[in-house]
C-alpha cells in the first residue's frame, strides 16, 4: 500500500513536471515562465524528497527554487518581462531534443528496477561507506561524510566551481553601484513580516551550516539559505542599506577565503605527511580529526557559497540600466 | 629514461580508491602536462603585455585568476584517476574559459561566449548524464574499476547509451565536427593569450577525455569495434580535415583561419584513433603535443599583430614582413610546421599518420592527407604572400615590439624545429602511453 502511494506521488509530480514543461514553452510572459521555473524546481525537489534524497532536496530547493527565481528576476528587471521575439520552431532542434530524449529512454531500459536491493549501486561501495562512515567518522549523516571525506576532493573542486562563477560574473558585469537615494516603496505590512522572518532565515542558516553532520544540509546549503537572508533585506529595504551591512568589495575576498579554509585543512593533512584532505592528521584521535576536518572544509564551502552567492546578486541589481 | 616511468597514483584523504579518489598519472597524462604546463609558461610571460594592452585596467586581476582557473581545470581533468573529477574539472576549466573568452576587445566576443556556453554547457551536461549511467550499471566512478566493471554489463542499453552521450560530449568540447560551431568566432574574437592558450590545450585536454573514456574506461573492442566507432571516427576525422581546411582558404581574417585550421588538425587525430591500432594511436598523441606547437607559436604571433594593429585581418598585414620581420618569421615557422615540411614537428606526426594509415592499407585516406597538405599550404602561403610580397602602405616604418612577447614566440617557434629533428621525446612519450592504454607492457 505504501508502496503504491510512493509511486502514485512520483507519477503525480513527474506528470506535474511534464506540464510544467509545456506550459513555459507556450507562454510569452518570461515574467510568468521565470516563476514556472521556480515551480518546476520545487516539484523536482519534492521527487528528491520522496525518493529518501534528503540533502540533493534541500539543494535544489534552495539553488534552484530560490536564488535561480531571485537572479532571473534580476535579469528580468534589466531587460523588460515580455518576450518580442516571434517563436522560431527550428525542425532541427526538435529531432535533437527528441532524440536524445529517445536516447535517455533506451539508456534506461536495461537499468536495475527503482529500489532494488541487488542493484550494482546498492552492492559496491555503498555498503562500506556505511559501514566505514560508522567506524571511522562516526557521524549519522553517511551523504555528508561521503562529500566532505571520502569525496572531499570533488567537493573542493565544486567550491572552486562556485568561486570560479562568482569570478566569471565579475569579470561580465563588474561589482555594480547603488544609488543610495534608491529607497524602494514604503510598504508597512511587508516591512514588518519581513524584519522577524530575516533573523528566522539567518539562524536557520547557521543551524543547517553547523547540523550538517546529523541532518540535511551542510555548507551549500547553509550558504545559499544564509545569502538569501541578505537578498531578502535588499529587496524589501533597499540595497544601499544590505551593503552598508557587507559592502560589495569585502564579498571576492570572503569567497576567496572560503576556498582558502578548504584547501588549508588539506594541505596541514600534507604538512604532517599524510595525503592531501586526510583529516586523520588533524588531531591525535582520528575520529575528532575527521570531525575537525569535515567542519571546516564545511565552514569553507558555507563562506564560499554565502559571499558568491551575494556577490552574484549584487552583480546584477548593480547594473545601471543607462549601460 | 622514459622506460622507467610508470603509473604514479596518489589516493586523496587517504581513502583507497574505488571509496576515496584516487590522482593518476601515467605516460599519456604526463605528455598532456607537458603541453599544458609548457604553454602556460610561455603564455603567462607573453601575457604581461598582451593583457595590459587589450584587458580593461579594473579587470586584469580578476582575468589573470580566471585564466589560472582554467589552467587548474585542465591540468585536473588529465591527471584525475575518477570519472566524476574528470566532470567537476571540466565544470572549472569551462566556466572560466567561457569568462575569458569574453573579454575579446571585440563586442562579438560576447556573442561567441554565449553560443560556446550553451554548445559547453549541453556537452558538460551529456558527459555527466553518461557517467550517472555508468555508476547505475557499475556502483564505482573510479576509472580502474569501471575498466573491470564494465565487461560484465557491456552488452546493456545503458552502457552504450552512456558511450553515446559521452562521446558526443566530449565531441562538442573537442569541436569534432559536426558539433565545432562554436570554435571559430571562439577563438576569432577572444584576447590574444586566450586564443593562444586555448588553441594550444583546451581541444587537446578533450581529446585526451576521449582517449581515457573510449580506450581505459570503455576498452577498445567495446568502444572502438563493437560500437563501430572506429569507422565514425574515421569519417568525421577525414571530414573535418578536408571542410576545416577549405573553411580556412576562404576566411578573410587569419584568427579564424587558424580557428577552421584547428578543426582540421582535430581530424586528424580522431582520423588517428579511428585506426584503432598502435601506430594510429601514436600517431593522434604525437600530433595532440606537435599541434600545441604549431598552434602556440601562430596565434602567439598573430597576438603580437594584434598588439601593434589592432586587428588580424589579413587586409593590414600587407608588407607586414618588412615592418615586423622578427614576428612574422617566427608565423612562417609555425606555418610551414602546420604544411609539414620535413625538419618540423608538423612533419614527424604527419609522417606517423601516413605510415599508420599505409599499415592499414587506407591508401585512399592517406591520399586525402596530402591533398589537405596543400590545402593548408594554399591559406598559409596567402598570409605568408600577404605579409612578404605586398608592398606595406605609405610611411610604414618598423613597428616596436615588446621583447617578452618576441622572446616566448621565438622559443615557441624553436620548439617547433627542435621537436621536428628530435623526436626523442615527443615519441618516446606518445608510445609508452599508447602502451600503457593496450596494456602491452614494454
Amino acid at each position: 500500500m505504501i508502496e503504491n502511494l510512493h509511486l502514485l506521488i512520483d507519477v503525480c509530480l513527474l506528470a506535474f513536471l511534464i506540464l510544467i514543461v509545456f506550459a513555459t514553452m507556450k507562454i510569452t510572459n518570461l515574467f510568468v515562465a521565470t516563476m514556472l521555473f521556480g515551480i518546476f524546481s520545487f516539484v523536482t525537489a519534492l521527487l528528491f524528497l520522496d525518493l529518501d534524497a534528503v540533502d540533493v532536496a534541500f539543494t535544489e530547493a534552495a539553488v534552484g527554487a530560490g536564488f535561480s527565481t531571485v537572479l532571473m528576476l534580476s535579469a528580468l528587471k534589466l531587460t523588460g518581462a515580455v518576450e518580442n521575439a516571434k517563436h522560431r520552431h527550428s525542425a532541427l532542434g526538435l529531432f535533437i531534443v527528441v532524440l536524445t530524449g529517445a536516447a535517455l529512454i533506451y539508456g534506461t531500459a536495461d537499468f536495475p528496477i527503482m529500489g532494488d536491493a541487488n542493484a550494482p549501486v546498492h552492492l559496491h561501495v555503498a555498503p562500506e561507506f556505511i559501514q566505514l562512515t560508522q567506524e571511522k567518522i562516526d557521524i549519522p549523516n553517511v551523504v555528508t561524510a561521503v562529500l566532505a571525506s571520502f569525496r572531499g576532493y570533488d567537493t573542493f573542486g565544486e567550491t572552486v566551481v562556485i568561486f570560479s562563477a562568482g569570478v566569471a560574473v565579475l569579470l561580465l558585469l563588474g561589482m555594480g553601484h547603488v544609488e543610495p537615494k534608491q529607497e524602494p516603496e514604503q510598504n508597512m505590512v511587508l516591512w514588518v513580516v519581513v524584519k522577524p522572518f530575516i533573523a528566522l532565515i539567518l539562524i536557520f542558516g547557521l543551524y543547517v551550516q553547523f547540523h550538517g553532520d546529523f541532518g540535511a544540509g551542510g555548507g551549500f546549503q547553509a550558504g545559499v539559505v544564509f545569502a538569501s537572508g541578505f537578498i531578502l533585506y535588499s529587496l524589501v529595504f533597499g540595497e544601499a542599506y544590505a551593503r552598508k551591512v557587507i559592502p560589495a568589495r569585502v564579498l571576492p575576498r570572503f569567497s576567496a577565503l572560503g576556498v582558502l579554509i578548504y584547501g588549508i585543512t588539506g594541505l596541514v593533512s600534507l604538512l604532517s605527511n599524510k595525503p592531501f584532505l586526510d583529516y586523520n592528521a588533524l588531531s591525535s584521535n582520528p575520529i575528532s580529526g575527521q570531525h575537525m576536518g569535515i567542519l571546516l572544509v564545511e565552514a569553507g564551502v558555507g563562506l564560499a557559497v554565502f559571499s558568491t552567492v551575494l556577490l552574484i546578486f549584487y552583480s546584477f541589481s548593480g547594473v545601471n540600466h543607462n549601460e | 629514461m622514459l622506460q622507467e616511468v610508470d603509473v604514479l597514483i596518489y589516493t586523496l584523504g587517504g581513502w583507497q580508491a574505488p571509496l576515496g579518489i584516487e590522482l593518476r598519472i601515467d605516460a599519456l597524462s604526463v605528455l598532456l602536462l607537458l603541453i599544458l604546463s609548457g604553454s602556460a609558461s610561455l603564455v603567462s610571460i607573453y601575457a604581461l603585455k598582451s593583457v595590459e594592452k587589450e584587458i580593461a585596467e579594473g579587470k586584469q586581476v580578476l582575468f589573470y585568476s580566471a585564466f589560472l582557473l582554467v589552467m587548474a581545470g585542465l591540468i585536473g581533468i588529465s591527471i584525475t584517476g575518477d570519472a566524476f573529477n574528470v566532470f567537476v574539472f571540466l565544470e572549472i576549466s569551462s566556466l572560466s574559459t567561457y569568462a575569458i573568452i569574453s573579454m575579446g576587445k571585440d563586442r562579438r566576443a560576447l556573442h561567441a561566449s554565449y553560443q560556446y556556453l550553451i554548445m559547453g554547457t549541453i556537452g558538460a551536461t551529456f558527459i555527466l548524464i553518461g557517467i550517472a549511467f555508468l555508476y547505475v550499471m557499475t556502483g564505482t566512478l573510479n576509472m580502474n574499476d569501471l575498466a573491470q566493471r564494465i565487461p560484465a554489463v557491456a552488452d546493456t542499453s545503458a552502457i552504450r547509451a552512456a558511450f553515446a552521450f559521452i562521446t558526443i560530449g566530449v565531441g562538442i568540447k573537442a569541436a569534432m565536427l559536426p558539433l565545432h560551431q562554436w570554435l571559430p568566432n571562439a577563438y576569432a574574437y577572444s584576447p590574444s593569450v586566450v586564443s593562444t592558450f586555448l588553441a594550444a590545450t583546451a581541444t587537446k585536454v578533450a581529446v585526451y577525455v576521449m582517449i581515457r573514456f573510449e580506450l581505459t574506461i570503455f576498452g577498445i573492442e567495446f568502444s572502438l569495434l563493437e560500437m563501430p566507432f572506429d569507422k565514425i571516427l574515421m569519417i568525421l576525422g577525414t571530414l573535418g580535415i578536408l571542410g576545416g581546411s577549405i573553411y580556412a582558404i576562404y576566411q578573410s581574417n587569419v584568427k579564424r583561419m587558424l580557428a577552421y585550421s584547428s578543426i582540421a588538425q582535430i581530424g586528424y587525430m580522431l582520423l588517428a584513433i579511428g585506426l584503432a591500432s598502435h601506430p594510429g594511436f601514436t600517431a593522434a598523441l604525437l600530433h595532440m603535443f606537435n599541434h600545441a606547437l604549431i598552434k602556440g607559436s601562430l596565434f602567439m604571433a598573430l597576438g603580437i599583430v594584434f598588439f601593434r594593429y589592432a586587428s588580424t585581418e589579413l587586409s593590414v598585414m600587407s608588407g607586414i614582413g618588412k615592418t615586423m620581420p622578427l614576428t612574422m618569421a617566427a608565423f612562417t615557422i609555425g606555418g610551414l610546421s602546420l604544411i609539414g615540411v620535413p625538419g618540423t614537428a608538423g612533419f614527424v606526426s604527419k609522417w606517423y599518420l601516413v605510415t599508420a594509415l599505409l599499415d592499414a592499407s587506407l591508401w585512399p585516406i592517406a591520399l586525402l592527407i596530402l591533398v589537405a597538405s596543400v590545402l593548408t599550404l594554399i591559406y598559409v602561403g596567402r598570409v605568408i604572400e600577404v605579409a612578404y610580397f605586398r608592398p606595406a602602405p605609405e610611411g610604414t616604418t618598423q613597428k616596436k615590439v615588446p621583447a617578452t612577447m618576441i622572446v616566448t614566440l621565438w622559443i615557441f617557434a624553436l620548439s617547433n624545429i627542435y621537436f621536428g629533428l628530435n623526436i626523442d621525446i615527443s615519441l618516446g612519450i606518445s608510445s609508452l602511453a599508447v602502451d600503457q592504454i593496450i596494456g602491452v607492457r614494454p
